[in-house]
């Protein structure tokens, strides 16, 4: 496939080799609204995040999973200044200034990371008046933004984080749209703003959707796609147009901002990145083509039940798998579900993300790939435990392009932690607590770090154990 | 596939009515789990004859010529007990075609029974069956109706047979759903409610609504020109009034609980199970007095709407320890999902402040508990002498995520846990064509 990158830099190429450059310049000098259409500002609503005070921190004793693979036994990890310091054994040197934490018979892990959240867009409690996942009014809607239907006081958020280590989310538009909108990626923390979650600098997402639910949608409106066909012919027809308008634009001759086409035209760009819903194997074997037909990249199929039938296309595409553990037979297109989807893709050696999609289900991601990891062994695949925590953090770190930043234990990198008060892949295990760029957030001995969203206030339960 | 699972797949799909013959098994070097709440023996023995526990526990002496499988240290409960789900229900719940979950544009509720719809070849119940569930009570979970009907206790063998008990139980829904099947207020719950009963008592009275089938009774008496109810909805809830039949009331909120509980006032004969019960825990008190148990909502911590804003995962919990019989149920399509909950009620009594369950506690949450909650407990639900031989060996601890089915055993009976995930699951391991494509590797 292209780059997207590298079609753009053709399409300047044959404008400088073309004859007659002088006159032909001054006549394409690009109008004033052209350079509007084209210089506009890409991040209007811009991350206000700022990282809780925390203090340099040095968790000793513990089994390290480091996101990335690896394991250390007996281990040390350093955070401060909001930063992941050094990670390493019993011999590092901790720095007078460090507060110890015993984490002898604990465990370590990044921050979990869920690349498929609905949280804030179908928050808590889940009345009528809170849906705001699904702009079903029109099959193809790239010009929303999660962002702005996100409620920052779920209380789920709360939960992701004291019951599931969650400290980074991808919120997804919903699954009734081919093109459901943009995502966003937060720092799980409460704040007064959705700015004030947003993950500094993270790429932007594109929600797309196959299958059942936008055929039903629609079709159900009596209009187009009522069919598997009809989803693929009206993506492509909105490609083209995509690919026209971005055509125009690099030329300098669009007059007029367009919304949706300027998220469509940000994918073949390659800075928005494509989280495609996809069940079937034989759907996801055909969304491939079609992004190699327009340039641009599946970054992760979402769900991927069947992704286990197309290991080997997956992994030459370079496309993740955002699945379940197990969730098997609600709906025709998930008939083909097997608990072992993770375990034949990694040996496939395709990327593997365990995802949620489900406001309970991020509370226990960890438990989830535990379980596939035990139905890989069962079949004859073994993956570490190591290997499985990077089903939950790098992986989908890499899957949002947060991964410079977050999803393994580096030094230099936002230091997002959770101390376990056992194996992350036991039943028996929750966490202790969380940091999130170096604050302590989550403190299981402390109900003072415990969060309480404002919607809790007042309420039965309020700051309760949950 | 064996010869023995090439005849049981057969029977499974000729649907003989004979069951398979229960032979005499020994299941030796265990690690044992009762499921009456103790803690797992080590070193254990199971016994199975004529279909049934003969025995279980350390020193139990094996039969001269019972077939012995030495389990190698693996472990062996009793097979999970799941109430309240609705799998057999539907071959795939999103697909309306194949969904008898609900009957919302027919004329009956209370009388609708759910025996003769639940389908034994549903991959629903070979798959939770391969999860180690053996028994499941199944029930209306999604009607447009107060009364959803009358479920069916089922085992989930591959014989075709599912049916343990029909009609074991009516459902009806307070709360939220119940107030928007009712006219959309509970002041209409309260009154549908109390209506049907009435009426019930009114047939009863008369000589209505006897036999093992009330709704089947001959020669039916005259009922008042006002009547609301079919007679049929009537009869069906006879049974209810008089104490024959348990009521499955839904309700999670802490005032629907309290309000379930004061209609014992009205109707002394009934005979309540509360299913759901999220903010249980704040009238735990209440609950434990009134003798009534639970079927919980395992691990609800969000306010999933206005009814549930007291939701933890110490529920469970805080009402074990005020003395509530409380298993755990009410977790729709997937029972298999049992033991991790168990397991994640453990977990918690390591968090300070949370409430849980120890593992005897929790692993009996998912078995003998909510058999004798169904009124069932001497049939099956652990392995007591004289129990059903419904017997589940595991790789590892049965609550731990990584760990697996590997034999099930109900009424003594070694069940097949092929299924479709299973074939996928053998065609698609390496996922590349060979000679021939995919479809003709079977």
């Amino acid at each position: 496939m292209l780059a997207p990158k590298l079609l753009a830099g053709m399409a300047a190429l044959a404008l400088v080799a073309s004859p007659g450059l002088a006159e032909k310049k001054k006549k394409d000098e690009p109008s004033a609204a052209a350079k509007a259409a084209r210089e506009y500002n890409k991040n209007p609503f811009p991350s206000t995040y700022k990282p809780y005070p925390g203090e340099p921190t040095a968790l000793t004793g513990a089994t390290v999973f480091d996101g990335a693979g690896g394991r250390i036994e007996n281990g040390i990890v350093l955070l401060a200044d909001g930063k992941v310091v050094a990670v390493g054994g019993a011999d590092l040197a901790i720095p007078a200034n460090y507060r110890r934490v015993d984490a002898a018979g604990k465990f370590v892990t990044p921050g979990i990371i869920d690349i498929h959240s609905h949280l804030g867009d179908y928050p808590s409690p889940s009345v009528q008046a809170h849906s705001d996942g699904n702009e079903a009014t029109a099959p193809t809607t790239p010009e929303v933004w999660a962002e702005h239907s996100v409620w920052p006081q779920d209380p789920g958020f709360s939960r992701a984080l004291a019951n599931g280590g969650v400290t980074s989310l991808q919120i997804l538009p919903g699954s009734a749209n081919l093109m459901g909108g943009r995502s966003v990626t937060l720092k799980n923390v409460y704040s007064r703003t959705i700015q004030g979650m947003k993950f500094p600098d993270a790429p932007y997402g594109l929600k797309m959707a196959c299958g059942e639910n936008p055929k039903r949608v629609y079709g159900a409106k009596g209009r187009m796609p009522s069919t598997r066909m009809g989803n693929i012919a009206v993506n492509r027809m909105t490609w083209m147009k995509a690919s026209e308008y971005r055509a125009k634009r690099n030329a300098g001759k669009l007059e007029t901002r367009d919304l949706a086409m300027e998220t469509l035209a940000g994918v073949l760009d390659g800075e928005i990145l494509i989280q495609n819903h996809c069940y079937r194997a034989d759907e996801m074997a055909l969304v491939l083509d079609m992004a190699k037909e327009f340039g641009y990249k599946v970054t992760a199929f979402h769900h991927a039940t069947e992704a286990y039938k197309i290991g080997d296309l997956l992994k030459a595409a370079g496309t993740c798998s955002a699945i379940w553990a197990d969730w098997w037979g609600f709906k025709m297109e998930s008939y083909d579900a097997i608990p072992e989807n993770a375990g034949i893709l990694q040996k496939a050696g395709a990327c593997v993300v365990i995802h949620s999609d489900d406001e309970n289900g991020i509370q226990r991601l960890n438990q989830e790939a535990a379980k596939a990891q035990g139905d890989a062994r069962r079949a004859g695949i073994e993956v570490s435990d190591a290997e499985v925590i990077r089903w939950l953090t790098l992986n989908p770190a890499m899957a949002m392009g947060i991964h410079q930043q977050t999803g393994s234990l580096e030094k230099g990198k936002m230091a997002d932690v959770v101390l376990w008060n056992g194996n992350p892949l036991s039943v028996y295990s929750r966490p202790d607590k969380v940091w999130v760029d170096g604050a302590l957030l989550f403190d299981a001995a402390d109900p003072k770090r415990r969060p309480v969203s404002d919607f809790e206030l007042g309420q039965v339960g309020e700051g309760d154990v949950k | 596939m064996s010869p023995r699972q090439l005849l049981l797949s057969a029977a499974a799909l000729l649907a003989l009515s004979a069951p398979a013959v229960a032979e005499d098994i020994a299941i030796t070097n265990a690690t044992v789990v009762i499921g009456d709440g103790s803690a797992p023996i080590p070193n254990g023995t199971v016994v199975l004859r004529g279909g049934k526990v003969l025995a279980a526990g350390a020193g139990v002496v094996v039969p001269a010529g019972a077939r012995t499988i030495d389990a190698a240290g693996k472990w062996v409960t009793p097979g999970l007990v799941v109430a309240v789900t609705d799998i057999g229900l539907f071959d795939v719940e999103g697909v309306d075609e194949s969904n008898d979950e609900g009957a919302d544009k027919g004329p009956f509720s209370a009388a609708l029974d759910l025996s003769p719809a639940i389908n034994p070849l549903a991959q629903h119940i070979a798959v939770s069956r391969a999860g180690g569930v053996t028994r499941a009570a199944v029930a209306p979970l999604r009607t447009g109706a107060i009364f959803g009907g009358q479920g069916a206790v089922i085992d989930l063998a591959s014989d075709g047979q599912p049916i343990t008990q029909a009609r074991a139980f009516q459902l009806v829904q307070l709360g939220e759903d119940g107030a928007r099947a009712a006219g959309g207020s509970r002041a209409a719950v309260h009154a549908v409610l109390r209506n049907a009963f009435m009426e019930a008592r009114e047939l009863a009275r008369r000589g209505g609504g006897q036999g093992a089938d009330p709704r089947l009774q001959d020669a039916a008496p005259e009922r008042p020109g006002d009547a609301l109810l079919t007679r049929f909805d009537a009869a069906a809830l006879v049974p209810v009034v008089t104490g024959r039949q348990p009521l499955y009331v839904r309700a999670e909120r802490a005032a629907d609980i309290r309000m379930a509980l004061a209609l014992k006032a009205d109707f002394l004969a009934l005979k309540l199970v509360i299913v759901g019960a999220t903010e249980g825990w704040m009238v735990a008190k209440e609950l434990a007095a009134s003798g009534v148990p639970v079927l919980a909502t395992p691990l609800n911590d969000l306010p999933g709407n206005f009814e549930q804003l007291g939701a933890t995962q110490s529920n469970v919990g805080r009402m074990a320890a005020a003395g509530v019989k409380v298993g755990l149920g009410a977790f729709g399509d997937q029972p298999r999902y049992a033991p991790q909950y168990a397991g994640n009620l453990v977990s918690l009594t390591k968090v300070p402040g949370a409430s849980g369950l120890n593992w005897g506690q929790a692993f009996a949450a998912i078995s003998s508990v909510p058999a004798a909650i169904l009124g069932m407990g001497d049939k099956f639900g652990s392995l007591k002498p004289g129990l059903a031989g419904d017997v589940v060996i595991w790789d590892g601890d049965p609550l731990e995520n990584s760990s697996g089915v590997v034999r099930v055993m109900i009424d003594g009976v070694e069940q097949s846990l092929v299924n479709h995930q299973t074939k996928l699951r053998d065609r698609y391991k390496v996922p590349t064509e060979g000679a021939l494509p995919k479809a003709y590797e079977w």
